[in-house]
């Protein structure tokens, strides 16, 4: 059962990253990516690819996944996402739009993928080692992870709360009309913060690509867990966020274990379900009045 | 009704009519394609039905699908054919009833995202069951072929044209069509908007379910992979929107030509189904907001034949 508990909470350490990165594109640039499962396939490519030929560890593809996919996804709101923006004359017309747009994206993207990469499973072995911890032992892998994970979410949390940049992200992801009078920039942090979210995905992707098998079309999975997280935590709730990936890490783990290992999405959809009756604002968010 | 409407009627089951008279000439693979152009003018003009105006973009068409192809492959053998679909039609009008009222009373979101996993979520319980029950895959095998899949379909595609008819010309869809412009506007005139919702949701997943139930046959091998390959639903978008769903006959446009380049694609490059589906999604969003239909629309106002 502890065994069950630390397990989980490895696996929603990095959950929580993911889901972090589609919450800033959805809390704060209005834009309901469903192209983020992709970009997370496509950071475990490229750690798989430095690791397979150059032998770079991960950690260190790091430093060059998160600035690639910074500017990629910048690019990618600048370019696609902004003229739907711009021509959306609803809140709801926009969310039609770019649910469209980023669909294809995605499909686009695992098409390129599968292109490149074919459409087999790729892993490789890295920190292969055991990590005891309270007398039971874990994979290394996961345990690091987990680790810089936490440290990349933890230095999220602080740029947010205290810095200016991060002032400005957040008045926007309350209300980006109100921003705008007080003199924010709302498209260039937008764009910022797709940016960054995707940034944070691929990260994340690169991470989980250590201790798990990805394949070109995986993608769409990871978004749903990310989208299941996102609403349960609340939208621009980063506290919600890491609580959600936590519940549903165990949650799957403890499904995995107990009961079958081929049913990790019906217990993440169990959860949905459960804050779709009750709680449909979020965990810790407060009815709409 | 009008003289209008009356002709269209006659029009359209002329048309039928020589639809039907199809398979007595050709056989072989265009009548596999005609099938398969059968499956999902049903399959796209019933998500329409519901999508079209109220803009909620459903991916649970696998579901409902593979939910019908399970209906037969338990059934066939124990229960009349003609009960089949019948069946289908109901557990699938039950389950979007279920998905319906835990996600429609919210906001659109909620509801792309529920079904964007639901074909999964099916396909994980029922491969679930399948493993502790130690019973695998199931064969079909029947003597239905291709031509009586292509009839049955037909008068599907037959049933949905004739209900949307009605639909759009009932309260029903009146009401429809305000939720899909103002929704606080509908609520405030008094329409039970969820219901309305809901309703509509049930007609398009009972149809997808009877289509599935059909088609089991065609497949002779049903396994939960195949029946709940969440492609179709994605498909079926594809088709829908790239006709255009303004009008009944929307979807029909696009699911002929998407049909052939789908063909085409996978024939030539198995490996770029999944670019194309990209490409096609992203050209509907950029270059044909409203489909064909809306470029026809725009077209004839231009050329001054519009102003109905």
């Amino acid at each position: 059962m502890f065994f069950i508990l630390i397990t989980g909470l490895l696996l929603g350490g990095t959950y929580a990253l993911i889901a972090m990165g589609l919450n800033l594109q959805y809390g704060v640039a209005r834009i309901m990516n469903l192209a983020n499962g992709e970009m997370l396939v496509a950071g475990g490519f490229a750690a798989f690819w430095v690791y397979t030929a150059g032998q770079v560890s991960p950690i260190a593809a790091l430093l060059v996944v998160a600035p690639v996919a910074f500017v990629v996804n910048w690019a990618i709101y600048r370019i696609m996402l902004r003229p739907l923006v711009k021509r959306a004359k609803s809140r709801g017309a926009l969310e039609v739009d770019s649910i469209l747009a980023t669909f294809g994206l995605s499909f686009a993207l695992v098409g390129i993928m599968t292109w490149f990469f074919g459409g087999g499973y790729f892993n490789y072995s890295y920190l292969t080692g055991r990590v005891d911890i309270f007398a039971s032992s874990y994979a290394q892998n996961r345990v690091v992870a987990f680790t810089i994970a936490s440290l990349l979410a933890a230095a999220l949390w602080i740029w947010l709360s205290y810095t200016r940049a991060g002032l400005r992200m957040r008045a926007v992801a309350v209300s980006s009309d109100s921003a705008r009078l007080v003199g924010i920039d709302v498209p260039a942090v937008s764009a910022l913060a797709f940016g960054l979210g995707g940034a944070v995905t691929a990260s994340g992707g690169a991470l989980i690509s250590m201790f798990f098998t990805l394949d070109a079309s995986v993608g769409v999975l990871f978004t749903m867990k990310a989208l299941i997280i996102v609403i349960m935590g609340g939208v621009g709730d980063i506290r919600g966020t890491i609580v959600a990936a936590m519940i549903l890490g165990i949650a799957e783990t403890f499904v995995a274990r107990v009961i079958d290992p081929g049913l990790t999405l019906a217990a993440a959809y169990v959860l949905f379900l459960g804050v779709l009756l009750f709680r449909p604002q979020g965990l810790f968010g407060r009815t709409p009045t | 009704m009008t003289m209008r409407d009356i002709r269209n009627l006659i029009l359209s089951a002329f048309a039928f009519g020589l639809l039907a008279l199809l398979p007595l000439y050709v056989s072989g693979y265009i009548l596999s394609i005609a099938t398969t152009m059968a499956m999902f003018t049903v399959l796209a003009t019933s998500w329409a039905l519901f999508s079209g105006p109220t803009h909620y973009i459903s991916l649970a068409t696998a579901a409902f699908f593979g939910l019908g192809t399970f209906v037969t492959g338990l059934g066939f053998q124990t229960l009349p054919m003609w009960l089949l679909p019948i069946i289908a039609a109901g557990l699938g009008a039950v389950l979007a009833a279920l998905v319906g009222l835990v996600t429609l009373r919210l906001s659109g979101v909620y509801f792309v995202i529920f079904t964007l996993g639901l074909a999964e979520l099916v396909r994980q319980v029922v491969t679930w069951v399948q493993n502790r029950t130690g019973q695998r895959g199931m064969y079909v095998l029947t003597s239905i072929t291709e031509r009586d899949i292509y009839w049955q379909l037909l008068g599907m595609a037959a049933l949905v044209f004739l209900v949307g008819w009605l639909i759009a010309r009932s309260r029903l869809g009146f009401a429809l069509r305000i939720i899909g412009n103002d929704e606080t506007v509908a609520k405030h005139s008094g329409i039970d908007t969820a219901a309305a919702k809901i309703l509509l949701f049930m007609v398009s997943g009972a149809a997808a379910a009877v289509v599935g139930a059909m088609m089991a046959p065609r497949y002779i091998y049903i396994e939960p992979s195949t029946a709940f390959a969440s492609i179709l639903s994605f498909q079926v978008v594809i088709m829908a929107l790239l006709g255009g769903t303004g009008r009944l006959w929307g979807p029909l446009a696009g699911v002929v030509p998407f049909t052939l380049l789908w063909e085409f694609i996978s024939r030539n490059a198995p490996n770029q189904t999944l670019l194309l589906l990209g490409i096609a999604f992203l050209l509907i969003v950029y270059v044909l907001p409203g489909g064909f239909v809306g470029l026809y629309d725009r077209l004839r106002h231009r050329y001054g034949q519009g102003g109905q």
